[in-house]
């Protein structure tokens, strides 16, 4: 069995933070972010617009965001490079000036980019007290652009009724807040602003727009900081913080011991042992399946009569379930011998041509073994014992023809009456056939008077 | 331990560079039969045309996230199971939901329909895979039959039926894979060798085969012998979490969907990846991927919401596909061909044609 990498490091213990898909993600995107703001290098116009009465500082349009992307990342559709514009708004690090729901969109609308603080990838989640403080010192600034939008109100409500009993603690921590904020610069408490309220636009998001702080549990267990108390955007300390309730057991750290190592050698010396084939003989395979079948995929040859999904006609589907194969069905069997095996329609035909020439035993055998792995454990010695006697046993009824060895191995097999106990037989018969009486089959009147459609099936 | 007698001399760094060294040697056997890259090759082939592909039928019923989906072998009805616990078998061609059953866990993440189209398997957070059998009796409470299967020591996060009703293969977040008798519960087979959660499985399509592929966090796909439980053959060139694996028709590679952005297809014969299918501008991960039915086309949906079809000799990527609106979490292509499902973090399904 292969292990991981042969360091020193505890199997299943990598560097957790690096390695979590969420912060991969965040990476990629902070990379963009960063390339998109370098004007070194050809980065979007960030400038302060003059608007009516003010000016709009560090702002550019949707449309230089979506040019950049489709320049740098070849985008060759400006669609797709206004989608992941909205991806990369939703996750936080880029949002309109002047709107709560974060999307791109492709035309003179301003954007920001977030403040490194709020990035998503330094694992904020934000505690609803925190949020509390939020809308609570929304409140006290008078100004008309940060009134609270509806549904900002509705949630303010709610933690007025949940936090009842400590609202007086929130609200000297939002007036505080506020005294701080006065501090600053003009300008730069507009931009602040802007960013504070797109932090909370991804982690409280307006009701009906994708949450993208949700995350995939399987994916728990490797969050930064899994058993560390979660820490405010405000610095709040508390005594009763909140474990995050999310992460669920860590990893189990398993050390490697001296027999997984020998495991490996000896997987890996099996692997060196191994007969392979070159790459050109792989490719000329591969581009041979994918031709010979292209005709009967669907979603790329159209089918006959209609594809029904598209048409909202089964007779594909009816058409399939007669017992009369279209000239293309009889073709396939004629590909491989696991074709005809797998189509009953097919089966059916090459068991009659069998039994036509009395040794249908073979096809017969190989189809009960394949029943006897179906089997639910408690039948399966049963079935066995069947097989056996029908197949192998001396004096059997429908006596196959094993090569001594085979037949050696089979019956010391039954002794132990497993699902696999006819493997080696089976897999010897399966050959048998293949290149005998399968290669004689597609060769017989009956085959080809179906491939030529002279003939209809011949019925059982 | 026996065998510890007998290798005293030997240490674990002793042992690891012998296993440090034989590794350099596969690498330097397997570099050389790479004589030429697949979409070299492919030069030749005849390019696609233009693909119209549209969301054909919308599935609109579950609560919340759906996590999984799986077809019927009658090539219309599908089961699909979701965040809040609800597992759905639908009509898709209709758009009928025909039974519905609520799990007691919630994160059903794996979902089955049984090869006879009478039962279906599902599992997720409780650890264990039950199998429901489908009836069509009014009266008849689904989740009464309740069979429990499976039991792993974390969550399940795949599950699928061999060729039989009889038999499930399962894969847990506890790193392990297992084979399982349906009738009686007990374990057949277990599978030991990822280092970390198996995310995903797959059994190869051959009609005598007994083996099957697994991908994992530890960014391994590993191909088993169900017989023996061994490994046979290990693959490990992604960068992330392998979301999904899916054998090609032929049963001869395989193409695996991985959080670090990018699809890959591994060939058997060649025990090496084959080609790589990616874009500067694919930056989320690819959490489920499936083939076209003659191999072509490799459908993958991914993190970003969109579905990407690609050409699987070629490389390049035939078609992007909008619709759903939060990630893209399941996608299979229907038995015959003739469509693909998907599901989404949305709430809902897609059938594409």
């Amino acid at each position: 069995m292969a292990q991981g990498s042969g360091d020193q490091r505890a199997v299943g213990v990598a560097d957790p933070e690096e390695s979590s898909p969420n912060m991969i993600i965040y990476g990629k995107i902070e990379d963009i972010i960063t390339k998109m703001q370098d004007d070194k290098t050809g980065g979007v116009p960030i400038r302060t617009v003059k608007s009516f009465l003010s000016k709009i500082p560090s702002v550019v349009t949707g449309t230089d965001i979506v040019q950049w992307l489709m320049k740098n990342l070849s985008i060759e559709d400006p669609v797709e490079a206004i989608h992941l514009g909205s991806l990369i708004a939703a996750q936080g690090y880029i949002f309109p000036i002047s709107d709560h729901v974060l999307t791109m969109k492709d035309d003179g609308t301003f954007y920001r980019f977030q403040a490194p603080y709020f990035w998503p990838s330094n694992c904020w989640e934000p505690e609803n007290t925190d949020y509390a403080i939020y809308l609570c010192k929304r409140t006290m600034q008078n100004k008309a652009r940060l009134e609270l939008a509806d549904y900002e109100a509705e949630n303010l409500a709610r933690l007025q009724r949940a936090f009842a009993r400590k609202w007086e603690f929130i609200f000297m921590q939002a007036e505080a807040q506020v005294k701080i904020d006065r501090k600053k610069d003009k300008t730069e408490r507009k931009i602040l602003d802007s960013q504070e309220r797109a932090f909370w636009d991804v982690h409280r998001p307006v009701p009906g727009c994708v949450n993208t702080t949700e995350m995939d549990i399987r994916k728990c267990r490797r969050l930064k900081n899994p058993q560390k108390v979660k820490k405010s955007v405000y610095g709040v300390t508390e005594e009763s913080q909140a474990q995050s309730p999310v992460h669920v057991l860590s990893q189990p750290i398993r050390k490697t011991t001296k027999e997984d190592i020998r495991k490996q050698i000896t997987f890996l010396n099996a692997q060196i042992d191994r007969h392979c084939l070159k790459m050109s003989k792989v490719a000329e395979s591969l581009i041979a399946y994918t031709e010979q079948y292209m005709e009967y995929d669907p979603l790329i040859t159209p089918a006959e009569p209609s594809n029904p999904w598209i048409s909202d006609d089964v007779a594909l589907w009816d058409i399939e379930m007669s017992k009369e194969p279209s000239q293309q069905r009889v073709k396939r069997w004629g590909f491989s011998f696991d074709e005809i095996l797998k189509d009953q329609v097919g089966r059916d035909q090459f068991l009659r041509f069998l039994e036509s020439e009395f040794s249908s035993e073979n096809l017969r055998f190989w189809l009960a073994v394949q029943d006897l792995k179906k089997q639910p454990l408690q039948d399966v010695a049963k079935r066995v014992e069947e097989i056996w006697q029908e197949f192998l046993a001396p004096g059997a009824p429908s006596a196959i023809n094993l090569d001594s060895h085979s037949y050696e191995i089979t019956s010391q097999n039954v002794k132990d009456g497993g699902r696999y106990t006819f493997e080696d037989a089976q897999e010897h018969i399966y050959k048998l056939m293949k290149s005998d009486s399968y290669a004689r089959f597609l060769r017989s009147n009956a085959y080809q008077d179906l491939l030529l459609a002279k003939k209809k099936v011949w019925l059982l | 331990m026996a065998t510890e007698g007998l290798h005293e001399n030997e240490t674990l760094a002793s042992l690891k560079s012998e296993a440090e060294s034989l590794k350099g040697k596969l690498e330097e056997e397997r570099a050389k039969l790479r004589d030429v890259e697949l979409h070299q090759v492919a030069e030749r082939v005849e390019a696609l045309g233009q693909f119209v592909m549209k969301t054909r039928r919308t599935l609109k019923g579950h609560g919340n996230k759906v996590l999984c989906m799986d077809w019927c072998k009658d090539k219309r009805r599908i089961v699909s199971s979701s965040q809040d616990g609800k597992v759905i078998v639908w009509d898709s061609f209709t758009t009928n939901k025909e039974h519905a059953v609520t799990m007691p866990c919630t994160w059903v993440m794996a979902c089955a329909y049984a090869p006879s189209g009478c039962a279906i398997a599902c599992g997720g957070l409780d650890n264990k895979c039950s199998v429901y059998p489908l009836t069509f009796d009014k009266n008849e409470n689904m989740a009464a039959k309740k069979k429990s299967v499976a039991m792993h020591t974390n969550y399940l996060s795949a599950c699928s039926f061999t060729n039989s009703d009889m038999q499930i293969l399962t894969a847990s977040g506890d790193g392990t894979c297992a084979l399982w008798d349906v009738e009686s519960g007990q374990l057949l087979q277990s599978f030991h060798g990822h280092g970390a959660d198996v995310l995903c499985l797959d059994l190869a399509p051959s009609e005598t085969g007994n083996t099957f592929v697994s991908g994992g966090c530890d960014k391994k796909a590993m191909v088993w012998d169900m017989r023996s439980g061994q490994c046979v053959q290990a693959f490990e060139t992604h960068e992330s979490d392998i979301n999904s694996v899916r054998y090609y028709p032929s049963g001869d590679a395989f193409a695996s969907g991985s959080d670090d952005a990018t699809c890959r297809l591994y060939d058997l014969r060649a025990d090496r990846e084959v080609a790589i299918y990616s874009k500067e501008s694919i930056i989320f991960g690819a959490s489920s991927v499936d083939f076209s039915l003659s191999g072509r086309l490799l459908f993958a949906g991914y993190n970003d919401y969109t579905i990407n079809v690609w050409d699987v000799l070629k490389g390049s990527r035939v078609s992007i596909l909008f619709g759903h609106e939060n990630r893209v979490s399941t996608l299979r292509v229907s038995p015959d061909g003739t469509a693909f499902c998907s599901g989404s973090w949305d709430h809902t399904l897609r059938v594409w044609a």
